[in-house]
């Protein structure tokens, strides 16, 4: 309404006149100005060979920064690491590095990089651009989340906490224009799938050191992997074409691909229905309403992957410092009835958080569904049949704009639940997605709903977040024995031994201490056609490298052209 | 004289505004760089804040925010890092506005006819069936009309696409869903401006000089009972053009909807102020607009 | 308001056309015939055949939603029959058998949960229709008080509470809405009032909804009650009141708030819908209440995803939005009758 002072009404001031002209003209304004703009949104471009339907909008697409699975499967195709995973196995295989030796400590690894590598733009790429990233994905100035996962590296740590400022007492360094030196802090057997990770891709320095922070929005961006960067417009689209420098480009399968971000799952599933999209590839965007039905067509495709759905306890608090209440919680959960009723994708229920299938590992079997023995163990810690148990909260994150709400719906089953078996009452506190993340920080919150996804093939991925100094720990659970486990499994080079001692370190976990209770194993379900799509492969790091899919027999697109 | 008083005033009154929506955005728990994930050490964290000033007081940061303002500067996204929020707005803006335009002309279009044919049948039951429509497009939420017209329109009857933003054709559905509301809205004020108009006095006096009915509710009536849909027609416009969540979430549409809602719960500072000062510089503008388009339909109305 | 489930303004604008000061103005027509306003009113509002029908309507409502408890509990001490009854419909009781289509047992259903669709859809009308109402309440006492106090004071404090009002009316709502939810929500939980009581502790949210959703619905109120109280203060009976000596309170309360009754009442029936519909927004965000309670704005944002080509759980969407619709229209109606019945236009 008015910002104005009132107006003043003056009966009898100026004429009745017809102005029948001033509404022609306000009508061919409007008709001129539709026009216009209707003609505004077409945009003409070549089509893509692929469309894939990618999640999330991307928040960045540096390889150092990024976190999440729509920025890594769009990085993946514009740089490359030393390895890169095998599209079927995801096992890592050769990269940039055409091969490299271990010293028989297991502490050093000498890469050769391929004689053939050449930026997009032009230039070789050498051993001083894979030192420089390194060190770039390390640096303070930088910040990146992932820079963990180079602390295995000699003085990493130190030198990303700024305690040594020299980047050269870093335990990487050029040996000549195509080798490169690495020295671990400790022997490290998922060494080389570190090396496919995205935080170690090889970028391009002039790029960087000349645009700094939005260096990937300078044109033209020089990229290390199968494809460049076209354009990428925000909600929209972002475009990859083929990189024709690549090593391997005669063997990159689409000249032109089209990744959008798509916010709801029943948008997306339209999309693919009508044809205007080829592969949709995020779990994200299956409608959980329909996934019992959805699973059983040939093109929704299910694979288990390495993520576990689970609810931390905040043990700093009564009565969830005790082990027992925590046990009897566990023991207390129907998790058959939360994958058959609620998630309907195919989950496995989960009785330990490594996921089964894990590399190097065996996972361990934790606690079952007992309510008998719930009931004893809570009356044991002092609450028989529930008497005397305070109030206590879940917390979980609300599902925005028309997310699935399986969140929610679990609270509610697990409310149920343990009313049902412990005869002890849960309130359900749904909190908006940051506040729900600084409650977990801070500790603020009773039980909470959680999940994580295995950043590589190996259970260090898992249990490793639940060391004391961990900053994913976030139970308040401290456990000096389980420290002393996880530092013992990771000094150890004989993978068997080092697999039994991770496995008594999951035991305390999942069934003696209890911090935390898994629910179910997530499956990932990607949709598309067999007949026209080839080269995505069902692996355990949902990873499928962009230049190994095409789309065979091209039908006439769907989507409208102009 | 009057108008640019206005204008000027305008400053001070977006000054405030930025300031409110600034601490608004920094006093709500969690900040734009809280992730599901911990950064693998605390430092990492207190890094990323010096380098997006977060470390320093509210009142620090609103300076350096004008500073940038002053030179056209909206600042860096901070969820969006590869972008500043000048890309986010040059990006998003032709777009909503395209669309928000196409649902203000579709409100228009549908609603004055339709208030002027309720009103020209008032008390039948063409009125009655009228209102009914125009009632019941004010009162149905645009998450379930929007869903409803692409399983109608798009998956059963194929007549359009679902989604996207690349043709003409992939505007109409979006232009519906969002113009529903406005439609409903203006249909309402109009049938009421109408009614209003036959009982005033010039009309009785017109209709007594032996005027016809008809000449009566075109020429006279309707300019006077258009006022109230044109007083509307100012925040709906700043509405419309400035993007809708959920439209632009249904129908994958790259506007700035989207952002001024994501970017609140996401935390992303700069963003919702830059976008809260866009609607802000919007509606003060449609407004003023609204108060001259007045003067010129309307000399009776002057404004001192 | 435009789109009222989207985020900017949540009050609505329909009344007047936004153009309250224009009305205001003009001359007065006081009605010669010495019946009082109320039953002038009243005569007109009955022949509104909509209004009067929607009155109803909101009436059997009202009267459903609120027994609807009680019958639960009688049901419950009513022997087995009854308690079998009360064990199906109790809103919140999880059953195996999920996503039932509507039959003699479950009238509208079972969802997910396999819980009566029924029950939740009553037991969301409470929470719908208290939101609204008090969302209603918290704009009508801020706004009418603003309002009056601007128009009736005028001079240096009009103009800047009025600017205040424009500042909070050009900022999108629900940065308002996000802040008051989550810093409020933060700061209560931690006070030792809320911590001692668990009632409270629960309720908490409930309330910053209504506090949330009324703080920002008071603007428009405001600009009309101002409109309304700035014509009616330079009027003849105003004028005589304050020679014979009556001061700023009396005038106010004896003559101002009583004459603007009818915008108010009118701009309250349009007022509720509005609030009604931007909750079931603020649910659609997940912002909305808290599980396993339930709103219609839940409800919908829950069986939204019914739409779609391929299964359509139908009754998940068709009666809580059925009822949703049905519910805002007749308080349409209803305002749109008692607007044609004060005459709000002619004063």
């Amino acid at each position: 309404m008015k910002s104005a002072p009132a107006r003043s009404w003056k009966p009898g001031v100026g004429s009745q006149g017809a102005r029948v002209g001033r509404w022609n003209t306000i009508f061919c304004v409007l008709t001129s100005g539709f026009c216009l703009l209707a003609s505004g949104c077409i945009r003409g471009e070549p089509a893509a060979d692929l469309t894939i339907l990618n999640g999330a909008e991307p928040e960045t697409l540096d390889p150092a920064i990024l976190t999440g699975q729509p920025e890594m499967r769009i990085a993946i195709g514009m740089f490359e690491g030393l390895t890169r995973f095998d599209p079927q196995t995801a096992r890592p295989i050769p990269g940039l590095a055409s091969g490299f030796e271990v010293s028989p400590d297991g502490r050093t690894y000498t890469f050769h990089l391929r004689t053939n590598l050449v930026w997009s733009t032009g230039g070789p790429i050498t051993a001083d651009d894979v030192v420089y990233s390194w060190i770039r994905a390390l640096a303070p100035a930088t910040a990146s989340d992932y820079a963990g996962q180079l602390f295995y590296l000699k003085n990493a740590e130190d030198f990303n906490a700024g305690k040594i400022k020299d980047p050269s007492r870093v335990g990487i360094r050029a040996l000549d224009p195509l080798t490169v030196r690495v020295e671990l802090n400790h022997p490290t057997p998922f060494f080389l799938d570190i090396c496919a990770l995205p935080v170690t891709y090889i970028v391009p320095r002039q790029t960087i050191e000349k645009y700094g922070d939005r260096w990937i929005m300078a044109r033209p961006l020089p990229s290390s992997g199968p494809y460049e960067l076209a354009y990428w417009r925000l909600n929209d689209k972002v475009r990859l074409k083929k990189n024709p420098r690549y090593w391997d480009a005669a063997h990159t399968q689409s000249d032109i691909i089209d990744l959008l971000p798509v916010g709801s799952p029943s948008a997306a599933l339209n999309l693919y229905m009508n044809g205007q999209a080829d592969l949709v590839w995020d779990k994200e965007l299956v409608p959980t309403e329909l996934v019992d039905l959805l699973i059983k067509r040939p093109d929704f495709h299910q694979f288990n992957y390495l993520a576990t759905y689970f609810i931390r306890f905040n043990v700093t608090q009564k009565p969830f410092d005790d082990p027992r209440v925590r046990q009897a919680l566990a023991l207390a959960i129907d998790k058959e009835r939360i994958v058959k009723k609620i998630t309907r994708a195919g989950e496995q229920p989960a009785s330990h958080l490594v996921p089964d299938g894990t590399a190097n590992y065996l996972p361990v079997e934790g606690l079952g569904y007992d309510p008998v023995r719930a009931r004893q163990l809570l009356a044991e810690a002092g609450y028989p049949d529930g008497k005397g148990f305070p109030r206590f909260e879940y917390t979980f994150n609300a599902a925005a704009g028309g997310a699935a709400e399986i969140h929610q719906n679990i609270a509610i089953e697990l409310q149920q639940m343990w009313r049902d078996q412990l005869g002890i009452h849960m309130d359900l506190r749904q909190l908006e997605w940051k506040v729900y993340l600084s409650a977990m920080d801070h500790l603020d919150y009773n039980l909470a709903r959680s999940s994580w996804v295995g950043d590589y093939n190996d259970p260090q991925t898992f249990l490793g977040m639940f060391t004391s100094t961990d900053g994913n720990n976030r139970t308040g659970w401290k456990s000096a024995a389980y420290d002393a486990l996880i530092n013992e499994a990771n000094q150890q080079t004989d993978l068997v031994k080092r697999g039994e001692i991770f496995q008594q370190a999951e035991t305390m976990l999942v069934s003696n201490q209890v911090p935390i209770i898994p629910l179910f194993f997530y499956v990932g379900i990607n949709y598309f056609d067999t007949n026209k799509i080839q080269g995505v492969y069902e692996n355990i790091l949902d990873d499928h490298p962009l230049q190994c899919i095409r789309k065979v027999s091209p039908k006439s697109k769907v989507r409208s052209q102009n | 004289m009057y108008f640019l008083k206005r204008l000027f005033f305008a400053i001070p009154l977006l000054l405030v505004i930025s300031a409110l929506a600034f601490w608004l955005v920094h006093i709500a728990p969690g900040g734009p760089f809280d992730r599901e994930r911990a950064p693998a050490s605390p430092e990492i964290e207190r890094n990323l804040e010096a380098k997006y000033h977060l470390n320093e007081p509210v009142w620090k940061q609103y300076l350096r925010y004008l500073d940038g303002l002053v030179h056209g500067d909206f600042g860096p996204s901070l969820k969006y890092r590869d972008h500043t929020v000048n890309d986010i707005i040059a990006q998003g803006l032709p777009v909503s506005m395209t669309l928000g335009s196409l649902a203000f002309c579709f409100a228009l279009g549908i609603g004055l006819p339709l208030g002027f044919f309720t009103a020209a049948r008032r008390g039948r039951w063409e009125d009655y069936a009228g209102s009914f429509l125009a009632t019941l497009a004010v009162c149905v939420p645009g998450f379930v009309l929007a869903p409803f017209l692409v399983v109608v329109f798009a998956i059963k009857l194929k007549w359009l696409p679902v989604a996207l933003w690349e043709s003409p054709a992939q505007a109409i559905l979006p232009m519906i869903a969002l113009g529903a509301y406005s439609a409903g809205k203006v249909a309402r004020l109009f049938r009421e401006g109408m009614l209003n108009a036959m009982q005033s006095e010039f009309i009785t006096a017109a209709r007594a000089k032996g005027m016809g009915e008809n000449r009566l509710l075109f020429k006279h009536a309707v300019r006077i009972a258009v006022l109230p849909v044109v007083s509307y027609s100012g925040p709906m416009l700043a509405d419309l053009l400035t993007g809708s969540f959920i439209i632009e979430n249904i129908f994958q549409i790259p506007g700035i909807g989207v952002f001024l809602i994501n970017g609140a719960l996401n935390r992303d500072y700069t963003v919702v102020v830059g976008l809260a000062l866009l609607y802000a510089v919007l509606l003060i503008a449609l407004n003023l607009a609204v108060d001259f388009a007045y003067t010129w339909l309307d000399p009776r109305v002057k404004y001192e | 308001m435009n789109k009222a489930d989207e985020s900017r303004k949540s009050t609505d604008e329909s009344l007047n056309g936004g153009t309250p000061n224009l009305a205001g103005t003009r001359p007065s027509t006081l009605d010669p015939r010495l019946v009082s306003p109320g039953k002038q009113a009243w005569q007109r509002f009955k022949r509104n055949r909509p209004a009067v029908i929607s009155a109803g309507y909101l009436v059997l409502l009202l009267v459903v939603v609120v027994a609807w408890p009680a019958v639960l509990k009688i049901a419950g001490h009513c022997g087995p029959a009854g308690a079998a009854f009360t064990q199906i419909h109790d809103p919140d009781h999880l059953s195996n058998s999920q996503f039932i289509p509507p039959d003699a047992q479950h009238w509208f259903g079972t969802d997910v949960h396999g819980r009566d669709v029924f029950s939740r859809v009553m037991y969301g009308a409470q929470l719908s229709l208290l939101v609204g109402f008090v969302g209603a309440a918290v704009s009508l006492v801020i706004g009418v008080l603003w309002g009056a106090i601007a128009g009736y004071v005028g001079g240096r404090l009009d103009s800047a509470l009025m600017r205040i009002v424009d500042i909070l009316y050009s900022l999108p709502t629900i940065i308002f809405v996000i802040v008051l939810l989550t810093t409020l929500g933060t700061l209560l939980k931690q006070s030792a009032f809320v911590q001692q009581s668990a009632f409270w502790n629960r309720e908490v949210q409930i309330l910053l909804l209504f506090v949330g959703l009324g703080a920002v619905s008071w603007l428009t109120m405001a600009r009309i009650v101002r409109g309304q109280v700035l014509s009616l203060r330079t009027r003849a009976f105003v004028e005589a009141s304050r020679s014979l000596g009556a001061g700023p309170a009396r005038i106010l309360a004896r003559h101002i708030i009583p004459n603007i009754f009818g915008v108010v009442i009118t701009y309250i029936a349009l007022t509720v819908p509005a609030i009604i519909l931007y909750e079931s927004f603020l649910s659609y965000l997940g912002l909305g209440v808290q599980p396993p309670m339930a709103s219609w704005g839940t409800l919908i944002a829950e069986g939204v995803s019914q739409i779609n080509s391929i299964r359509i759980y139908w009754w998940l969407i068709a009666f809580p939005g059925g009822v949703l619709v049905a519910t805002l229209l007749a308080l349409n109606f209803l305002g749109d009758g008692l607007r044609d019945a004060w005459d709000i236009k002619s004063r």
